[in-house]
């Protein structure tokens, strides 16, 4: 007997297609909604995140040097998780999202300090999340005038006039003037998808039990496998509908700019849809009513507005909040998004967030196998 | 009569929520009989007939449907089974044709296209085929539905009241169909509350309170309780029953 039935696997993709296309009021909720959300959406939302990852790269690598990034750490807002000397490394952590600053020692800055030749320290920030740096950036402005007060002394004491020793450069990436609609235009891409692609799965399997079609469904020889997915493909077309009304109204309504390949993007997109669905094909088998089945669309939901870094930057969130927020499709989605529109990364920069997305739409999957009845007890 | 049994289960028994709904069901049906399932409201036929078709798990008990075991064995036995359920459960939202279609899919009915054509023209909805079913009365949802579960030509119907709500005309029609069927060997087990269509049945099984009080041919049943109507071998059940408790 054969495990999986292409003809029955399309017939339910078939039926649910043809249901869709009579729910008018679905149909216009799945165009309305991201609509609304674009336009409510269209402030920020501000935090005062600390310890920020930073890298540093000291090519100077002298007392005073060290006492800078010394002065840096101490401002509470940094935290430096990687020291080297090639620029070059700094500037991939940045691109990937993995560190959101990078200071920069140039090489022969104390010998220019001392001749009193003001030289510049450079300060890389990653605005493209600009709640999250903007407070970062005012602390780390005040340096020059406090951080070598102790060490210019003696002999040196002379090149530390009253005002700055050096010069502060600070270079806002990927959002050069904070604009927050940037950061939350590629965010709602997220959070809507999430909505509404969790919330019409999860009603798919519940309808089908409360309107009595499900036992006829489950007295064929049809496999669970065959109604998940055939429910679940559907909406994928959906899906990538409501990605296209966003991604103009992303361009034309708030012109985002899209530095990075639309086409990877688009790939990415394809498994963060698949994420939502497996979650709600999977409440869906483990609802009892479609009441039930909106309230953990909601419980799931929620923490991933939250904790994904969409509504509060990321970093400032505690650590086990974090390690929630690690685990959310949503989470993953606002860094390659972000990431690929505003940085532009590559390929390569967005394979760490997409496989663990890959690893939750198979763990998830699983689970919403075992758990779908395959009798009415 | 070939003695070949379809339907051979012992001691089935299901609650729900510590509520007995079937206890100790036995059932013997041989190849080519119409067993008909009598019984009140609520007495358990409706829940016998899912632990059948492998739609509910019994909590006790054993057997085998179509020569498969009934808890091991339940999806070789959804192939071959034509179950009709006594709600109307398919979908309200699709055309006639189209739930014909679907259905056929589901059973990877061959020559789907013709199947579908003579059942559509057999149920004389050849107008009406493009309609959505939810516009249907009940009696033509019934006819619908019965006509969905024989598409795969099943070997065993079951059948949970299929003509509750049908007009006289159409009850004939589709109990001259059982009838056809029978003889062509597939087996019939149909719930019903209509005395006149429990004349038409080979053979009779009285439930009540889950439990199945007397079994045997219709003239068997009249003679055992001395009554000449079989409604009255139905009031005459229900009487023991007060008298056991
Ligand atoms: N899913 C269920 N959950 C809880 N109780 C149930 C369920 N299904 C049936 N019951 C109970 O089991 C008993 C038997 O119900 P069943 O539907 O089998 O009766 P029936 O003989 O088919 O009745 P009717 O002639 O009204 O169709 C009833 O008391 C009913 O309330
Ligand atoms: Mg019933």
């Amino acid at each position: 007997m054969s495990l999986w039935s292409w003809a029955r696997f399309l017939a339910i993709v078939r039926k649910e297609l043809i249901q869709l296309k009579r729910d008018r009021l679905t149909f216009a909720m799945m165009i309305g909604v991201p609509l609304l959300q674009l336009t409510l959406f269209g402030y920020a939302i501000n935090n005062d995140p600390k310890h920020l990852p930073t890298a540093v790269v000291d090519a100077d690598r002298t007392e005073i040097s060290r006492s800078l990034v010394a002065a840096v750490q101490n401002s509470g807002y940094f935290h430096v998780v990687w020291t080297g000397e090639r620029l070059a490394d700094a500037d991939r952590l940045i691109a990937r999202g993995q560190v959101q600053f990078l200071v920069h020692v140039p090489a022969g800055f104390t010998r220019a300090l001392v001749r009193g030749e003001h030289p510049a320290l450079l300060v890389e920030a990653d605005a493209s999340d600009p709640a999250a740096s903007s407070n970062a950036v005012a602390a780390v402005m005040q340096l020059p005038k406090t951080a070598l007060r102790d060490d210019l002394t003696g002999p040196l004491a002379a090149s530390a006039p009253a005002t700055e020793a050096f010069e502060l450069r600070v270079h806002r990436r990927y959002n050069p003037e904070g604009t927050s609609a940037y950061n939350i235009v590629p965010g709602l891409m997220g959070v809507i998808l999430t909505m509404t692609m969790i919330m019409m799965t999860a009603l798919a399997v519940t309808r089908e039990t409360e309107r009595g079609t499900m036992e006829n469904l489950l007295a064929t020889p049809v496999r669970p496998l065959e109604v998940m997915l055939g429910k679940i493909l559907p909406y994928v077309a959906i899906g990538n509908v409501q990605v296209g009304v966003i991604l103009l109204a992303a361009a034309f309504l708030f012109e985002v700019p899209m530095v990075g390949s639309l086409p990877l993007l688009l790939l990415l997109t394809q498994a963060f849809i698949l994420a939502n669905l497996a979650v709600g094909i999977t409440i869906s088998t483990t609802a009892r009513n479609q009441m039930q089945a909106m309230q953990m669309t909601l419980f799931f939901f929620l923490p991933s507005i939250l904790l994904s870094g969409f509504m509060f930057p990321f970093r400032g969130m505690p650590v086990w909040a974090q390690t929630i927020g690690e685990v959310l499709p949503l989470t993953h989605f606002l860094r390659v998004v972000r990431g690929i529109l505003l940085k532009g990364n590559g390929a390569l920069d967005v394979w760490p967030h997409l496989w663990p997305l890959l690893v939750f739409i198979a763990a998830v999957l699983a689970l919403g196998l075992t758990r779908f009845r395959r009798t009415l007890d | 009569m070939a003695a070949e049994a379809v339907i051979e289960v012992e001691g089935l028994a299901k609650s729900f929520g510590g509520r007995r709904a079937v206890e100790g069901l036995d059932l013997r049906v041989r190849r080519g009989e119409i067993f008909g399932f009598l019984g009140p409201n609520g007495s358990g036929k409706t829940t016998s007939i899912r632990m059948l078709c492998g739609l509910l798990t019994p909590d006790q008990g054993r057997g085998t449907c179509l020569g498969r075991d009934l808890l091991t064995d339940s999806r070789a036995i959804r192939r071959e089974v034509g179950y009709m359920t006594q709600r109307f459960g398919w979908y309200e939202d699709l055309s006639v044709r189209e739930n014909l279609e679907f259905v056929a899919r589901m059973y990877e009915v061959r020559e789907r296209q013709r199947i579908v054509d003579r059942t559509i023209e057999e149920l004389g909805l050849t107008q009406r085929q493009h309609q959505l079913v939810g516009g249907l009365s009940g009696g033509w949802k019934q006819r619908l539905a019965l006509a969905a579960c024989l598409m795969h030509e099943p070997r065993l119907l079951l059948l949970d009241e299929p003509t509750a709500g049908v007009d006289p005309r159409a009850r004939r029609e589709f109990w001259d169909q059982i009838i056809r069927l029978a003889a062509s060997g597939v087996t019939v087990l149909v719930s019903t509350h209509y005395m006149d269509e429990a004349e038409r049945c080979t053979r009779l099984g009285y439930i009540a309170y889950g439990k199945m009080l007397a079994q045997g041919t219709g003239t068997e049943l009249l003679e055992r309780f001395g009554v000449n109507r079989l409604e009255d071998v139905f009031i005459e059940v229900m009487k023991g029953l007060k008298d056991l408790r």
